[in-house]
């Protein structure tokens, strides 16, 4: 099943590499008529190869003893501009392929969508990616689209969601609509892998509230605007909850997992965030309703200050910190950020190559658990770029789920991109 | 009769008045205002500029974009600049609100997490995307930011047989890089042809120097290269442009911080 998506996903791919050497020179031959026919092609993307290493030998029962994990990933992006640029397709595959775990390797569907652009409105149609928030340490509003879990723990990696969404610009604000036919469930790490809760989560046998199961219609209203100095979006989701509830059970071998499963929820969404000279203020909230517990609180809120220029170089370098609190009981998807304050610096050299740092702990009020992460980047020439990445976890409790499940999971990554 | 001769006396001591008494503050800053109303009117523009980065060894970045300009009555331009090299950064976009009054506004768009977010534009000496540009070079200098003062006239740099005005404009922000820049405009139709830049210490620090004018809609004269060289660091970046288009039909709305999702 996993392997016909795959070949699936790699023909789409070609297909999308194919079409613009050939049709390049028309478009450059029509550029000055409009319509279908006559658009503007653009191929690009990128190609990485990854190694993560692991400072020890794995925790869990079942996984797979090597350190190195070695893969490769493709994503190529294809545009086609049309109609003097007001319509766009775009077709935005992504491939892993991991030789360590092979549920790892996966691919998907990052966008596959029609966009048209109107004078004040704009919709979308088909497989999108949408973000909201604006705080660092946690991502809490954000909510149109499933995390990718099987790329990396730090919920910044998103599966393509299908939706229909129109937004209406006015002096008011955005008006955003979302209607989502169909639901993406979350991808976890198998029994191989690394970075997974002590029972691996059953990807494969997920449970729904709802009898429709992934094919139930969810919908979601979001208002933002900028005012002065301001930024704010307030929403409404109802729908398929995007964080699975984990229940144990067995498998038909009697091996226990986790059977994800996900309930209908209600969540109402703030972000907000204050700019005043060099200070950045951020919140997020939201109240969650249906999901185990049934009703919640959760929030992140600070701040991120900026030194421009320090040395009397290009360098700046900013300060953030964060306080998160999760209300939630123990009936509801369970998380680390429960009450834990975040610290971190980023220092932006400003140079040619882009060079920057990031290094932020969170540490856990409760159960001191600590942990750290460290990210570098810097472009190589013009279309390479190599990016560093450590994360290391510190005195973690066996109770404090899932960041107990990575406990020997301390890592190192390096990836190496080549755009075109 | 007499009040025909008071009358007449009136008017021309109104006449000979300002000229006579104009300081060079005063004749500084109204070449700045006579600047800003010949470029007004132009409504919206497109461009494509190409920034190629040179350090003190000669070895070249380049970094192409695109920008688009939307003038505001009584108010800073609206900016957008949306890079498209180096690769990494393809459909990175930079969003600008300049302001008469009080700090600018500015926000980010990062096309690979999908996110718009609102920066900080107090970083007004930083530099833009590793270039001699600072953020601030590249913002239309609104004559309220700064005190003038009117030096002399000579013949444009580049062209000698242009004359140019020579004057010294202070930026009145503190978080400005500079404590000074010497500018030359042209007499007639007030094209820039130079600008040096003295850092807050007063050392001279940057000379950008402005090549190949065209004229478009019979008025308005945009560069095709703008030139700039740091003396202290040895690096210099050229900014050429091309495919200027003027009055496109670009509205408020294609400059709304939500509508930066739909670039990529």
């Amino acid at each position: 099943m996993a392997r016909r998506r795959l070949a699936l996903l790699l023909a789409y791919a070609l297909a999308g590499s194919a079409i613009p050497a050939a049709a390049q020179d028309d478009a450059a031959e029509s550029e000055q008529e409009d319509g279908w026919l006559t658009g503007e092609h653009e191929f690009t993307g990128y190609v990485a190869a990854e190694v993560r290493a692991f400072f020890d030998a794995s925790a869990h029962l079942d996984q797979k003893p090597a350190r190195v994990q070695p893969a490769l990933l493709l994503q190529p992006e294809y545009r086609y501009d049309f109609n003097d640029g007001d319509d766009r397709l775009t077709l935005i595959p992504f491939v892993r392929l991991d030789a360590t775990d092979r549920d790892r390797t996966h691919g998907d569907l990052r966008e596959a969508n029609w966009q048209h652009l109107g004078s004040d409105w704009d919709l979308t149609v088909g497989l999108g990616k949408v973000f909201w928030g604006v705080t660092e340490s946690r991502h809490l509003v954000d909510i149109i689209n499933q995390t990718d879990a099987l790329e990396d723990p730090d919920e910044e990696d998103k599966l393509g969601q299908p939706l229909i969404n129109l937004n209406y610009f006015t002096d008011w604000g955005t008006f955003g609509v979302f209607y989502m036919p169909a639901f993406r469930q979350r991808p976890f790490p198998g029994r191989d892998g690394r970075l997974r809760s002590a029972i691996p989560v059953d990807d494969d046998h997920p449970d729904y509230e709802s009898d429709l199961r992934e094919l139930h219609p969810d919908a979601a209203l979001r208002w933002s605007h900028s005012i002065e100095d301001w930024d704010v979006g307030i929403y409404h989701f109802h729908g398929t909850g995007r964080e699975p509830r984990t229940p144990l059970g067995v498998e038909p071998s009697l091996r226990p997992r986790l059977v994800p499963t996900y309930d209908i929820i209600d969540q109402t969404g703030l972000d907000v965030q204050l700019t005043q000279g060099a200070w950045l203020w951020k919140g997020e909230a939201i109240s969650r309703w249906n999901n185990g517990d049934n009703q919640f609180f959760a929030s992140v809120a600070g701040f991120e200050y900026t030194f421009f220029g320090v040395f009397e170089s290009d360098a700046d370098i900013g300060l953030l910190v964060e306080y998160l609190w999760d209300g939630r009981n123990s009936t509801a998807p369970v998380t680390s950020a429960d009450n834990d304050v975040f610290g971190g610096v980023r220092l932006t050299m400003n140079d040619v190559d882009d060079t920057s740092f990031l290094i932020g702990v969170a540490v856990d009020k409760k159960t001191q658990a600590t942990s750290l992460a460290i990210e570098a980047e810097r472009r190589i020439g013009d279309d390479w770029k190599i990016e560093l990445e450590a994360s290391g976890f510190f005195g973690v409790p066996v109770e404090d789920v899932p960041l107990s499940g990575f406990r020997k999971d301390d890592f190192v990554q390096i990836r190496l991109f080549r755009f075109f | 009769m007499i009040r025909i001769a008071t009358a007449i006396l009136a008017a021309l001591l109104l006449q000979i008045a300002p000229a006579a008494a104009e300081t060079p503050e005063e004749k500084g800053k109204r070449i700045a205002v006579e600047a800003d109303d010949y470029d007004s009117g132009f409504g919206d523009s497109v461009a494509d500029g190409t920034m190629v980065l040179r350090n003190k060894q000669g070895k070249e970045s380049v970094r192409t974009f695109q920008a688009r300009t939307l003038e505001v009555e009584n108010d800073g331009d609206k900016s957008l600049n949306v890079f498209s090299k180096p690769r990494d950064v393809n459909g990175t976009a930079v969003l600008t609100y300049t302001h008469r009054e009080g700090d600018d506004d500015q926000w980010l768009y990062l096309p690979a997490l999908k996110r718009v977010k609102r920066i900080s534009s107090s970083n007004k000496s930083g530099s833009y995307v590793g270039s001699e540009f600072s953020y601030e070079d590249l913002t239309t200098p609104e004559v309220t930011k700064y005190d003038y003062k009117f030096l002399r006239d000579e013949a444009c740099p580049g062209d000698e047989s242009l004359q140019c005005y020579v004057l010294d404009r202070f930026p009145k922000d503190k978080a400005s890089g500079y404590k000074r820049q010497t500018v030359w405009l042209e007499h007639k139709t007030y094209r820039t042809y130079k600008i040096e830049y003295y850092d807050r210490k007063n050392a001279f620090l940057k000379t950008l120097t402005y090549h190949d004018y065209s004229q478009y809609l019979d008025r308005y004269w945009r560069p095709g290269k703008m030139a700039m060289v740091n003396h202290q660091t040895g690096k210099s970046t050229d900014m050429v442009w091309s495919e200027y288009r003027f009055r496109t039909g670009l509205s408020d709305s294609d400059f709304k911080p939500n509508r930066l999702k739909r670039l990529r």
